[in-house]
């Protein structure tokens, strides 16, 4: 703006320079990452070099395990670029559904109704679990324990205040506010919340009269929050705050978390080890669906969801079917070992050897 | 040439409502006329009723109107009239930048802030207002901070600048020999306004005020994050409600079969709403031009 119109008029470019040398800068740096995870690959790995694009969508509950997979498989096949895309169970299944994606993430299992509507044959593949955790935000009170019943009706207000007696009779000994009790749930459609009511369902039929979906009837005198983050945010501000909210979440807000009776008539913190215990007792169905909520087991966490992964038994494409396979038994091996670091339970040997068959199973023309 | 582009958006507009309503049509055959007049949406249960966003829509348009009209129109006034030559620029650019703000940032801003503040001033309302009848239903507390009210608010700073800029614009078409002869004739500043100005720009500013309401109604990220996501219709204007464009955008990830047709119908109410208020608003407007 310094400049008089006529020099502008005479260099131009002078302008553009800044730009370029961005661009440049940014191709090069892009370009110096590719080689070196092309020299780790070739050497590490004991599968032919593939080279494909995967696109997937699906449900945000495992989207940071799959970011970690991703960036891992990354250095195992370089020239495989995999896209998933957090956008829901629901969209990620009619995006399957409709073809324009190759995988799909889910943490439901696909209706009977919907079934003839898919392109062919489709193949549940397990991936991970992650316990869903009951957070609250009540100072003083630590180790706070609830079950099933009583979180149904804290969450469908039937229990308002903190020192209810059937809140009080699971922790003698502890000294319970008055505090009214301020339930945040999710704004947005989620497989947390269906995953969370099914629990209720399951758990406690007699307290719990919501149903289970993605989005239940919640009490107008409830608060909302978009994903798991908003309801942390809503727990963590409000003084008697409590919520339902997924571990990796509840932890990066620092929220305290309800131990929560199980089957057993334990009283179990949602931690890792728990819901692998939860998944450890599961009775596995021949399609690998499988049901870790309110399960048995003495350390069983009774809240802990499953994710499947859901793609096309008979692949069309060559390269991609052999891209699809070979990502999925990375997600199934090796990633598997980085699941604790982001708080998601690892599949039990004996499912994860099952999942590995069910892999070898999708056809990929020759 | 020209036909032809005018006749093109014509032709998208109706592929736009046709697809659409194609789509809707599994939702709208279950559910018939109770789609329009229940307010119940369990879409768990398949139970779709459309009434409740329809109620919070109209409601949050209705309140950001009411906050955003008239100062934007105080800030047109003061913008073409009233404020020294070196100030108009640099305050018009001020107020355009607000429309420069992305809707999500109003949303975040909303949700994290002015939320939180809000609650403890609608409380203190509340206590002003409850022994006052019908107020007192209106604004009764307690209240979180996020509801009806709040997301009125915010759609009220986000259609503040388009009908403060085309108002504006509008206000400065009034021919000068106008405003000297209301002078001449010995009206004060306010009366020269409501004398040659306001006459002048009655269609402009209805122009404005629509453009403003179709902004306010189909705001979606802001609404969403601010509103309090619980379908119900309530006179109190502090509670939780919900809208069209909120929940669509709120349930259509996680959505399959008859509930993903159900939001899309929304989606089609939401468009035939927006119609069917400007064709109200512009006969209103149009029978007092010819009496006037």
């Amino acid at each position: 703006m310094v400049m008089g119109v006529e020099q502008q008029r005479r260099k131009p470019y002078l302008v553009l320079a800044p730009f370029v040398a961005v661009a440049l800068l940014a191709s090069a740096c892009g370009g110096g990452d590719g080689a070196a995870g092309g020299g780790a690959g070739g050497g590490a790995g004991k599968e032919a070099p593939i080279r494909a694009t995967l696109n997937a969508a699906g449900a945000t509950f495992p989207n940071a395990f799959y970011e970690v997979a991703i960036a891992g498989y990354k250095q195992v096949q370089p020239g495989v670029t995999v896209n998933y895309a957090a956008t829901g169970s629901g969209t990620g299944r009619q995006r399957l559904q409709d073809g324009v994606v190759d995988f799909a993430g889910s943490d439901g299992l696909v209706a009977a109704a919907d079934v003839p509507k898919y392109k062919g044959e489709f193949v549940y593949i397990p991936t991970v679990a992650a316990p869903i955790t009951v957070s609250y935000n009540l100072s003083g009170v630590s180790d706070l324990t609830l079950d099933a019943d009583t979180i149904a009706k804290v969450f469908s207000r039937q229990i308002k205040t903190w020192n209810d007696p059937a809140i009080t009779a699971l922790n003698p000994g502890k000294n319970l506010p008055a505090t009214a009790i301020t339930v945040a749930h999710r704004s947005d459609g989620s497989g947390t919340t269906e995953n969370f009511t099914k629990y209720l369902v399951a758990a406690a039929p007699n307290s719990w009269s919501l149903k289970s979906g993605s989005t239940v009837e919640w009490p107008a005198d409830t608060q909302a929050g978009n994903g798991n983050q908003g309801v942390a945010q809503i727990v963590k501000s409000t003084a008697g705050g409590v919520g339902y909210v997924d571990l990796s979440d509840a932890k990066a807000s620092g929220l305290q978390f309800a131990k929560v009776r199980n089957r057993s008539g334990n009283a179990v913190l949602p931690t890792v080890e728990a819901a692998s215990a939860a998944l450890a007792g599961v009775t596995i169905n021949d399609d690998l669906s499988y049901n870790p909520l309110n399960a048995d087991g003495a350390d069983a966490y009774p809240i802990t969801a499953p994710t499947w992964i859901l793609v096309y038994k008979n692949q069309t494409d060559q390269a991609k079917g052999a891209a699809i396979k070979s990502f999925l038994r990375y997600v199934l091996g090796d990633a598997q070992k980085q699941a604790k670091a982001v708080d998601y339970a690892s599949l039990p040997s004996g499912l994860q050897q099952k999942a590995l068959a069910k892999v070898d199973s999708i056809v990929v023309p020759a | 040439m020209c036909i032809g582009c005018g006749l093109l958006v014509l032709v998208i507009l109706a592929l736009i409502a046709v697809t659409m309503t194609r789509k809707a049509w599994p939702a709208l055959s279950h559910d018939g006329l109770r789609f329009f007049t229940s307010q119940r949406w369990a879409p768990n249960v398949e139970a779709f009723g459309s009434l409740a966003f329809v109620y919070g829509t109209l409601v949050t348009a209705v309140i950001a109107l009411a906050l955003a009209v008239p100062v934007s129109v105080g800030i047109a006034l003061y913008l073409s009239d009233l404020a020294p030559r070196r100030l108009r620029g640099p305050v018009g650019s001020l107020v355009d930048l607000l429309a420069a703000v992305p809707s999500v940032v109003y949303g975040l801003w909303g949700v994290i802030v002015l939320a939180p503040w809000l609650s403890g001033v609608y409380d203190r309302i509340s206590d002003v207002t409850s022994p006052i009848p019908i107020l007192s239903t209106l604004f009764a507390g307690p209240s979180k901070g996020r509801g009806l009210f709040t997301a009125g608010i915010i759609l009220a700073l986000m259609i503040t600048p388009i009908v403060t800029s085309i108002t504006k614009e509008v206000f400065d078409t009034v021919p000068r020999a106008q405003k000297e002869a209301a002078y001449a004739l010995g009206a004060t500043r306010w009366e020269m306004i409501r004398a040659a100005i306001f006459p002048h720009s009655r269609a402009g500013m209805v122009g404005a005020v629509m453009l403003g309401l179709g902004r306010a109604m189909g705001e979606t990220i802001a609404a969403a994050l601010v509103i309090g996501s619980s379908p119900q219709i309530t006179a109190n204007l502090f509670r939780s409600g919900d809208s069209m464009a909120a929940v669509i955008a709120n349930q259509f990830g996680e959505a399959g079969g008859l509930h993903a047709s159900a939001l899309i119908a929304l989606g089609v109410e939401l468009f035939a709403l927006t119609i069917i208020v400007n064709v109200i608003a512009r006969a209103i407007v149009g029978r007092r031009l010819r009496r006037a």
